[in-house]
């Protein structure tokens, strides 16, 4: 038996030595495992393997999920992390650095930067997470008399008002109700609360339409470049195709028929089936707003193709140019004459963007429409695996769809708040754009929508070289030097995907608005002594 | 059509959850058209009249609306510790409520749960290895994700188990290896049962990757003696498996003899070499216990012994949905360092815990003898968790019925019960038992007052199911 045992040891470790996929590593050790070698043994194996100690262990960066180790999310990636390890440090080196904060334009989170809730959403919700203010005559005094209103019938619609009990899977029916009716109002066609399905946020809704729709790597989704990336890690994690089709920089990042057959036929020829084509409007990290034309043709590729439609539309409140208009891919299709029967439409809506910015409270919906009922059957039945989104998260996207309407008594001030964040977003989207277009190198379409800039740099030789000998992409390189001169975090634009061999990065247009001088001096000055260390 | 029903993922297809499966959803039918329904088909204590606790709701609700502390009368309707509270935790956030988080979670709310977890245990425990997810069930989802690489993936499930577990795997495309709790031993686990369980998987060519428990149990309410941990803690670095504690029941304990004990507590006992190698992810929510914030979707993990390169990809996955909801994350916060005694809250707090922890305790005793005094229905005490799962000894003559209707026998039951009494249950099958063994689940939830009720209910229901089918006079109405 010993003999036997040292002798396996060796072949082990002979196979430690050679390169091998991982799962010959458990074939071989799993009938090891099973035979009558005493535990001792077994621990002797592992030790004799010479690599990483933690390969005995069962979860190790070896035998993970490979499509886990596959994803990428660069909004929260690498510069983020070195960011943080910046802010920790400024707290206790403060003079090491040339400035005293780091300023996050990485991501899409209004509030962390100074933006304020509307408050009548935030009264309304406190209300109901403590029913019993509704029951004090002091409340009258504190909070305005429609939230209170608003409260109640929201609580009305919720089995007990109890605010703490998992709801229906597809959010509690009289808040779906109201989105619905929003829906309606908004784009002149009908919505069915049963259509609705409330999420954590746009993200989860995004994760279930992949999961449904990739079976394997055969299964391709076609998505714009560049992309927030939530689509790229989606369809790496389900284990599926991104089939990329490119928005044209030169033309505001137009969409092109004619691109979309392209890279469809590109994919069949390659033995991938396109199932869906996700279009993210207004556009991320690119802000353009489709022209209705736009859409009517992409409605009717999906039709033709017959292509699930995945429709983005988490910055429909975010338009900031007087000749552009958010339309809903629903309001398109309908006006149309396309029902139910003719085209397949998932629409994504979230609480996190728009002018309330409600990012941390995680909510959002998908509006499925042209699906039969055996399929929304089993999209029910994924939503009830985790049985319900937030209850508080439900309550704000609703009142995101139904806000105070003229006459209400919180009409005024919700209006007031609402429009100067977005004439602040606009203000800001213009100031950036008209600065970054001054540096050298740098053109930057303009922010028609959504929350961000996306320049493009055209880096010089010199850096791309310095780039490739310090092993990061150029971009990348470009964002690491800023970040450390300025300390404003942006994301690369290889986080994005670009056309090969551009480059550009996104920039949130969020910082309040007396930050931005600051932030444009900096830019500036950064960039000038960049250029003046690359220039060709 | 794009999207037809043939062309779905088949594990989509393949997944089942049974807990708002069929019966769920013809009691939601039932109840449209007017039928008073009892709801036990899912933990969800706050649906059947249990009251959430005062001061957790007078923090959250100062959270989102941070407006009311610049009041000057703010005083008069918030106690001054919850507003302390408040202004405590929107200090740990980076801009309030509506700001994404740490994906990981808020840093001071995960050093909080630390905390909690060194008092709980006697063992020190990092904030760095704490991941906030909105609700345990996200956690589960995320960890098994990083697991299973494929169908070749065994993960060692409890039979009966809660189908989170079952339904996850199979979306995942992994294999479940089922290990069989004994309900004549009260539902206790033999390790003999796991071995026979790995044996077996691995000789169909299956690579066993992990081991769920859940204790205490759900739906079978068994809570695991200290020794029995230890066995299983044996077997999974003998094996080599990673351990998934499911404790989200930990506060939900109605017996003297076997009280809550954790995993990691156990495991870090047990020293060298187990400690510094079995790996273990444990989970906890806000939504159990005597706090039942089920609508809040708020939970952790706490990772032991994981690779650092692992837990930076586990970390990468969570980046991608940004972050947990905030509010529950105030929620865990205060569950973890609830009022302490002294506190203006404490007293109120301590008797609201109190009060809903004394009756559950009744109720699953009350449950527990109910059922027990029904023709041909066996039920083991509810040890702990929510749960009372019945086993029902169906006659023939309901079996053959069954098989008329085209129904699982359990579920034929389960829905004459339904359409009898209004009470919605979920059948065992939903869970997994024994081959030509039948149960339901249902919860201890409903409010004492209306118990006495409920049980004469099913009893009265039991007994002419019993009588029909017993004689062979039964055939199917479905």
């Amino acid at each position: 038996m010993r003999r036997f045992v040292i002798g396996q040891a060796k072949n082990l470790i002979d196979q430690t030595r050679r390169p091998r996929p991982h799962h010959n590593n458990i074939r071989l050790l799993s009938p090891l495992a099973s035979d009558p070698i005493p535990v001792s043994s077994s621990r002797f194996f592992s030790d004799m393997t010479g690599s990483d100690s933690s390969s005995s262990l069962p979860v190790t960066i070896d035998s993970i999920n490979p499509n886990v180790l596959k994803c990428e999310y660069a909004v929260r990636g690498e510069i983020v992390n070195i960011a943080q390890k910046l802010q920790d440090d400024l707290k206790i080196n403060k003079d090491a650095y040339p400035f005293d904060e780091i300023i996050y334009c990485n991501i899409g989170n209004p509030q962390s930067l100074s933006q304020q809730p509307i408050t009548f959403f935030r009264e309304v919700l406190a209300l109901c997470s403590h029913t019993a203010l509704l029951d004090r005559d002091e409340t009258h005094a504190l909070f305005s008399a429609d939230s209170i209103a608003r409260a109640w019938k929201i609580l009305d619609q919720i089995p007990g008002k109890a605010t703490g009990a998992y709801s229906h899977s597809q959010g509690i029916k009289g808040l779906r109700d109201a989105i619905a009716a929003g829906i309606e109002a908004r784009d002149g066609f009908p919505a069915d609360p049963n259509d609705i399905f409330m999420t954590d946020g746009a993200s989860p809704g995004v994760h279930m339409m992949m999961q449904l729709l990739i079976s394997s790597e055969k299964d391709g989704i076609l998505c714009p470049i560049p992309q927030y990336p939530l689509y790229s890690a989606s369809i790496a994690l389900h284990g599926g195709s991104l089939v990329p089709y490119y928005l044209d920089e030169a033309s505001g990042w137009g969409l092109e028929i004619s691109e979309l057959k392209k890279q469809l036929e590109d994919a069949k020829s390659k033995g991938i089936t396109v199932r869906a084509l996700a279009v993210i409007n207004p556009g991320n990290p690119t802000g353009q707003v489709l022209s209705e034309e736009n859409q009517r043709d992409i409605v009717d590729f999906c039709k033709k193709e017959g292509l699930v439609l995945l429709a983005d539309e988490v910055y429909q409140e975010n338009v900031y140019v007087p000749d552009k208009k958010f339309h809903s891919f629903k309001k398109v299709a309908r006006s149309m004459g396309y029902g139910e029967k003719d085209i397949s439409l998932v629409s994504f809506q979230s609480i996190s963007k728009g002018y309330y910015g409600e990012c941390g409270k995680r909510g959002g919906y998908m509006e499925v429409t042209g699906f039969t009922s055996d399929v929304r059957e089993q999209i029910y039945k994924v939503a009830s695996v985790n049985l319900c989104s937030n209850i508080s998260g439900q309550i704000l996207a609703s009142l995101v769809m139904s806000p105070p309407k003229p006459g209400d008594e919180s009409y005024e001030s919700y209006i007031a708040e609402k429009e100067g964040i977005l004439s602040s977003m606009a203000r800001r989207a213009k100031t950036l754009e008209e600065a970054l277009n001054k540096l050298e190198g740098i053109t930057c379409n303009r922010a028609e929508g959504a929350m961000y800039l996306f320049p493009c740099i055209n880096l010089p030789q010199k850096a791309i070289a310095a780039a490739e000998a310090a092993k990061t992409a150029p971009d990348t390189f470009y964002c690491k030097r800023l970040l450390n001169a300025t300390g404003i975090v942006l994301v690369p634009g290889s986080g994005f995907r670009q056309v090969p061999g551009t480059w550009h990065f996104r920039c949130t247009i969020l910082p309040q608005e007396d930050k931005i001088p600051a932030i444009v001096n900096r830019l500036t000055e950064f960039h000038k002594s960049f250029m003046d260390e690359f220039r060709d | 059509m794009a999207l037809e029903y043939d062309l779905l993922n088949e594990n989509v297809k393949k997944c089942q959850y049974a807990v708002r499966g069929e019966l769920y959803l013809r009691a939601s039918e039932l109840q449209k058209e007017g039928k008073k329904i009892i709801f036990t088909n899912v933990g969800n204590p706050h649906a059947l009249g249990q009251k959430p606790l005062t001061f957790p709701r007078q923090v959250v609700a100062l959270c989102q609306a941070p407006f009311l502390l610049d009041d000057p009368n703010v005083g008069m309707i918030f106690p001054a510790d919850a507003i302390a509270r408040a202004k405590h935790y929107l200090s740990l956030t980076s801009g309030g409520l509506g700001a994404y988080s740490d994906s990981r979670g808020l840093p001071g709310v995960r050093k909080e749960v630390a905390e909690f977890i060194q008092r709980r245990d006697g063992y020190p425990s990092d904030p760095e290895l704490i991941f906030l997810t909105d609700g345990a069930s996200k956690g589960v989802m995320q960890i098994l994700n990083c697991v299973i690489r494929g169908e070749g993936d065994g993960i060692l499930v409890p039979v009966p188990q809660y189908p989170l577990y079952s339904a996850t795997i199979s979306l995942l495309g992994g294999s479940l290896v089922p290990y069989y709790l004994d309900e004549s031993e009260n539902w206790g686990l033999d390790v003999n049962n796991l071995r026979q369980s790995v044996a077996q998987a691995r000789s169909q060519g299956i690579s066993v990757r992990a081991m769920v428990i859940i204790n205490p149990g759900n739906p079978t309410g068994q809570c695991l003696s200290e020794a029995n941990l230890k066995e299983i803690l044996r077997f999974c670095y003998n094996e080599k498996l990673v351990l998934l504690g499911d404790e989200v029941y930990q506060q939900n304990i109605y017996q003297d003899e076997r009280p809550f004990i954790s995993s990691k507590k156990v495991l870090m006992d047990m020293g060298s070499p187990f400690s510094k190698e079995v790996q273990l992810v444990s989970f906890h929510t806000v939504s159990k216990g005597y706090w039942g914030e089920c609508g809040q979707r708020g939970g952790y993990f706490e990772m032991t012994n994981i690779p650092p390169r692992v837990v930076e990809e586990i970390y990468k996955v969570a980046s991608i949905a940004l972050s947990p909801n905030v509010s529950a994350q105030i929620f865990m916060g205060l569950m973890v360092s609830p009022p302490k005694p002294g506190d203006i809250s404490y007293d109120q707090f301590a008797r609201e815990s109190k009060g809903i922890l004394e009756s559950l305790r009744r109720r699953a005793k009350i449950m527990t003898d109910g059922f027990n005094s029904c023709k041909n229905v066996v039920c083991n005490f509810t040890e702990g968790a929510m749960y009372s799962f019945p086993q029902i000894r169906l006659p023939p003559g309901a079996l053959q019925a069954a098989k008329q209707a085209g129904k699982v026998p359990d579920v034929f039951y389960c829905l004459k019960l339904l359409e009898a009494t209004g009470i919605s249950t979920v059948p065992g099958s939903g869970f997994g038992q024994k081959e030509g063994v039948f149960h339901l689940r249902t919860t201890i939830l409903p409010a004492e007052e209306e118990m006495p009720e409920i049980m004469d209910s099913f009893k009265k229901f039991n007994d002419e199911f019993m009588t029909q089918y017993d004689n062979g006079f039964g055939y199917s109405r479905m």
